[in-house]
């Protein structure tokens, strides 16, 4: 295996598309280093991007934010203006692992490691956000859903790799959330997770973003899931079709965490209590 | 297979060591460094046994490779006593009996170490979910908590 720590993106670019054989990028490593130990992936090539300038940085970017690729679970948590603005992503992302795996797992690694799993991916697609890809064409912008193609697959060419990502502008009577079950209360792999975004006219939701983890080989965006609640004042009416639509949309695996039934139902549940808090928060901004 | 060289400060030593790119900040501390105060349970981030600071910041070493440690300031288990004065987490685990096979404790300590730095009054649910990465087979917790929280409100007297 070699280890590359590329100075610039155009570095870790060509270093990527003249590799031969395996590559991987190296964030956090918490994936990374879990396969490498476990003999699941050796990489022939890994290319740490670290040492690249600015990937630390969360910094203000057209009303909305502009978060490295470096930047950590602990340091999202610990920055005080993009937890009151996207609640629901860094609530996502504080999720994942422990205390020690906060300090270094990252957006993007969780984005490209491409588990259907993945606690931070349904909550930044329901945002709305974006990454941009830099690779030997330049650079292009790519809505976080298209990103995951499969298990373990994304939609990135060889010698491409996220150079940020970025969350839209909040502004105003908005709110999101995440909420995701386990069979215990810290440690484990999501068994359903979902995300939920919205957007207040009064006490009318105006806009919504649906999204589910963990129930189909990649995250959901679920439109009709959106529409259930668009409109409504969130009452018990709406709720409901909500979660049907929710459990509708789901193609979940059948395993002794969760069997097809069980997580289809809990689907339906946690979007509903995603949704209120969503409601809630956006109402608290206003 | 090429070596790499790394230079790194540990408990606040400078220090240089050549290591293979696949081998883990835990390999270096362990193998090649003699700190054999940092454990491995897993080798997989889920017990917390290899807990050091690296730059501050917890992290498991078995998580992070020996190679990213260069420029870094690494904190361990051996760097948390001031020469023969005990840390007050590890006078109040030796009063509380808060260990019984004593693997789990290098990571606890610095695990806690690190807490207590950040938030001096941590409530026990606090103090229960930081831990969470950092288990213990024997002592079923309540004594390492209560070691804990004595500790947080002696340190804060004494401040
Ligand atoms: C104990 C433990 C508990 C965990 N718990 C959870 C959990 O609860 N929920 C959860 O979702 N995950 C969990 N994980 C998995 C993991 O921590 C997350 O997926 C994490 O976000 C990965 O981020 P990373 O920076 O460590 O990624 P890395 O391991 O560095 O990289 C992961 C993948 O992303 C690719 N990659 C990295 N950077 C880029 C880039 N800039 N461009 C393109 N590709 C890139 C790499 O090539 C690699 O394939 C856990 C892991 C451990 C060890
Ligand atoms: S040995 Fe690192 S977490 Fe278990
Ligand atoms: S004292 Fe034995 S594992 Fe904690």
């Amino acid at each position: 295996m070699q280890y590359h720590t590329p100075g610039s993106f155009d570095d870790a670019v060509e270093l990527a598309a003249n590799a031969e054989g395996i590559t991987r990028f190296l964030a956090g490593g918490t994936d990374v280093l879990v396969q490498l130990r476990a003999d699941i992936v050796t990489p022939d090539i890994l290319i740490d991007v670290k040492k690249i300038a600015g990937v630390r940085d969360i910094t203000r970017e057209d009303g909305g934010w502009r978060i490295g690729v470096a930047v950590s679970g602990a340091e999202m948590s610990e920055h005080p203006l993009l937890q009151k603005e996207w609640p629901g992503v860094v609530e996502a992302m504080d999720l994942i692992g422990s205390t020690q795996v906060q300090g270094r797992a990252t957006l993007v690694g969780n984005l490209c490691n491409g588990s259907p799993a993945a606690d931070s991916v349904p909550a930044m697609i329901a945002a709305g956000a974006w990454v941009s890809v830099i690779g030997p064409d330049g650079t292009r912008k790519v809505p976080v859903e298209d990103i995951p193609t499969g298990p373990g697959q994304t939609s990135l060419a060889k010698g491409e790799l996220i150079n940020a990502v970025h969350l839209p502008e909040r502004g105003a009577n908005g709110g999101d959330a995440y909420l995701r079950f386990i069979p215990r209360t810290e440690m484990d792999i999501a068994v359903v997770g979902c995300a939920v975004n919205l957007r207040l006219d009064g006490d009318k939701i105006s806009e919504a973003r649906v999204v589910l983890g963990a129930v189909a080989p990649t995250v959901l965006l679920v439109e009709d899931a959106a529409a259930a609640i668009i409109g409504s004042t969130l009452d018990e009416a709406a709720l409901e079709i909500l979660a049907a639509a929710a459990s509708a949309a789901c193609n979940p695996i059948d395993d002794k965490r969760g069997t097809i039934k069980f997580r289809t139902h809990v689907a339906g549940v946690l979007a509903k209590r995603a949704a209120k808090i969503a409601y809630e928060r956006a109402g608290a901004s206003v | 297979m090429s070596m790499i060289h790394v230079t790194t400060n540990v408990n606040g030593d400078d220090v240089e060591f050549l290591c293979d790119p696949r081998e883990t900040l835990l390999d270096v501390l362990r193998d090649k460094l003699a700190l054999t105060g940092t454990k491995e349970g897993c080798g997989t981030g889920d017990c917390g046994a290899c807990s050091v600071t690296v730059d501050d910041r917890l992290v498991c070493s078995c998580l992070m490779l020996g190679a990213e440690a260069e420029g870094k300031s690494v904190t361990t288990v051996e760097g948390i006593a001031d020469g023969e004065n005990l840390h007050p987490l590890q006078e109040k685990f030796i009063e509380y009996a808060a260990l019984q096979c004593g693997i789990c404790t290098p990571g606890i300590l610095v695990a806690t170490k690190a807490l207590l730095e950040k938030n001096p009054d941590p409530t026990e649910t606090q103090v229960r979910y930081w831990l969470a990465g950092n288990l213990c087979r024997c002592t079923g917790y309540d004594k390492i908590i209560r070691a804990v929280m004595d500790t947080a409100a002696d340190m804060r007297k004494a401040s």
